[in-house]
């Protein structure tokens, strides 16, 4: 291999421009991937963060009432016209059981159990219409650290406490330390302090959201003792929905995974996936026939050469060889420095961009691509390094 | 030449068409017997168009005949894969072309080392050894690290003479190869192999066109349209 690559290195040297200009070319396309790649990447895994951010990742209601039809006898004919029940708030059965059952499933990060019903909040003469969260904070804070995100106040939702989004607290001039009323029909109703304003960043739950304890809600709302909803954080995010799956099939009740509520943004990370990689692929094609193509005319120039390597007992083999390594190189070099362009303007995104966010570059990704480049290199190649070994040394050593 | 001489090449029937099996199907060669022995000086001449090429080729193993045999140090060829036949090429048989033919990218010293290093990888220190002696020979043991664009014409026909020797080839064939030196060059260059032939004791073939060459080989084989029509030891052979 060492006279093979020798060799091919020598030509390399001698055909200087085309060696350079093609290296260019590769070097662009592989730091237009590596670019590319961590941007969106960087970009998914930012959206993906956000969303997370205010939502749990499994979220576990009660199953949904259905009619129950009473049998008919045999041999007679049933026509059925059903109006499906309308779903009133209830509680999640033994939710203790399954709350205990669900902190000891694997995968399972965090287990927070959320009573949540709709209600009004009064003051003065203004009225909005908010959802009550009833909440353990301690437990809640590890699916939604919404500790974090307290504008004025603190996160207090004990006897008495509230906790409300800043839009609610605009819209009705609350400040911290006044008071609000809280009516949840069937003339349930509280008088609460306003202990902390917290702002999420996400309108609907700024406006909406009056975070009590679990005990005042539950009152509120005429469940005692229950809990609508189990929100649930896991290990693996993708792995959500697997997770879903299998509590669902565990205990019976209705699970739904991020992914499934949030399927509209789900398909938009797939797209984004799927062009991305399409981005990659035609670059890394076009580079691959940059490749093949100063290849091809090399073994045209150099024709007479490889007549004469011939004629002196190389053997077809090792002519493939001299063209394949050519192309290796290639590849290889010029992978290695588009993958420090692209680095470099990842570098430079992060420094000098919008910096709405980070964007971090995994560590096989530069490895991956000169690995890719390389072998892409030798692949296309291959055309050309057939035609060199197959050149009749007895024409190639005439060609002028 | 008393004694029983060995033999390096056979020809035995040798043929070559060209377009085999097209109605534009063309002999070129028409059944050559030929000995080449160990000692051979030996100039092959004839008008363009004869086959001159075409049968060095053939002998070279560059090309495959199309009837008869070739033997080369006994071993019968025409059935040999071109594996086999670019083996035995590198094994026994040096070539001197009419463009010099070295390779642009290396030096002379590499240019004179490359059949080796093709064959074996890394060239030996004793390798190296050779190929500086074989350059010192040709009188270009100070250029050794040039490119051949900075050498003159017939400096680099040496370097393609002293390429040819470093296998320690059975035979060495050249093609016309001072055709394009000027006399004075052209006779230093035949000298040589006139030197190698004797010190060596490799076969010679040369392909020429200049009487005055002919003349001082051992043997001259005249070809005519693909036919032997001479093969007579020179009576004189130059000293």
């Amino acid at each position: 291999m060492w006279i093979e690559s020798t060799i091919a290195m020598r030509f390399l040297r001698e055909g200087r421009t085309q060696t350079t200009m093609i290296l260019v070319g590769i070097a662009v396309g592989v730091s237009v991937i590596v670019f590319i790649t961590a941007l969106i990447s960087g970009l998914q895994a930012n959206i993906v963060e956000r969303t997370l951010g205010t939502q749990a990742h499994v979220r576990i209601e009660p199953p949904d009432e259905r009619n129950l039809v009473l049998p008919v006898p045999a041999g007679t004919t049933q026509l059925l016209l059903e109006t499906r029940r309308a779903q009133r708030l209830r509680s999640i059965n033994n939710w203790q059981q399954v709350q205990a059952t669900l902190d000891a499933l694997p995968g399972v990060a965090a287990v927070s159990p959320v009573v949540s019903g709709p209600a009004f909040a009064f003051r003065g003469n203004a009225v909005e219409s908010v959802a009550l969260v009833g909440i353990d904070p301690v437990r809640y804070q590890r699916i939604i650290p919404i500790g974090d995100d307290i504008v004025a106040g603190t996160l207090r939702v004990g006897a008495g406490d509230a906790v409300i989004g800043r839009l609610l607290a605009d819209d009705l001039c609350a400040r911290v330390g006044d008071k609000l009323r809280l009516a949840a029909g069937e003339g349930r109703e509280a008088l609460l302090n306003i202990a902390g304003i917290f702002e999420l960043g996400v309108r609907e739950l700024d406006q909406r959201y009056v975070y009590l304890d679990l005990k005042q809600t539950q009152s509120l709302l005429g469940l005692p003792g229950g809990v609508t909803v189990i929100d649930l954080t896991v290990r693996d995010i993708f792995g959500a929905d697997a997770v879903a799956r299998r509590i669902g099939a565990l205990t019976g009740l209705k699970a739904e995974s991020w992914m499934q509520s949030n399927a509209q943004l789900m398909n938009a990370l797939t797209s984004q996936s799927l062009s991305t990689r399409m981005i990659s692929f035609f670059v890394a094609v076009s580079v691959a026939f940059g490749i093949a193509s100063v290849l091809s005319i090399s073994v045209v120039q150099r024709t007479r050469e490889i007549g004469i390597l011939r004629a002196m007992g190389t053997r077809r083999q090792q002519m493939l060889k001299v063209f394949l390594v050519q192309g290796a190189v290639l590849g290889f070099l010029g992978s290695g420095v588009g993958a420090l362009a692209g680095y470099g303007l990842v570098w430079v995104f992060n420094t000098f961009g919008p910096k709405l966010f980070y964007i971090p570059v995994s560590p096989v990704l530069v490895p991956a691509a000169m690995l890719i480049a390389t072998v892409t290199g030798t692949l296309s190649a291959a055309v050309p390094a057939r035609r060199a070994a197959r050149l009749d040394p007895v024409v190639a050593i005439r060609h002028v | 030449m008393s004694e029983p001489r060995e033999e390096v090449l056979r020809l035995a029937g040798l043929m070559k068409s060209y377009n085999v099996g097209l109605p534009t199907e063309l002999e070129v060669l028409h059944g050559l017997d030929l000995t080449i022995g160990r000692h051979d000086f030996a100039a092959l001449v004839g008008p363009s168009g004869s086959g001159k090429s075409t049968l060095l080729n053939l002998l070279g193993l560059l090309d495959s005949p199309t009837g008869g045999d070739l033997y080369l140090l006994g071993q019968p060829t025409r059935q040999l894969d071109d594996e086999a036949r670019t083996r035995l090429r590198a094994e026994a048989i040096g070539f001197v072309f009419q463009f010099h033919h070295l390779l642009p990218a290396f030096s002379a010293l590499e240019n004179v080392m490359m059949p080796m290093m093709v064959a074996h990888g890394r060239p030996s220190p004793e390798l190296v050894e050779r190929a500086r002696g074989l350059l010192r020979e040709v009188e270009l043991g100070a250029f050794e690290d040039r490119k051949p664009a900075a050498l003159s014409g017939g400096q680099q026909q040496r370097v393609a003479i002293a390429r040819a020797l470093v296998t320690r080839p059975a035979l060495l064939l050249a093609d016309e190869p001072t055709g394009n030196l000027d006399t004075q060059t052209a006779a230093g260059v035949f000298e040589l192999f006139r030197r190698f032939n004797r010190e060596h004791g490799c076969a010679v073939l040369v392909v020429t066109h200049d009487p005055r060459l002919s003349a001082s080989c051992d043997r001259t084989i005249t070809l005519v349209d693909g036919r032997i029509v001479g093969d007579s030891r020179n009576s004189q052979p130059a000293a």
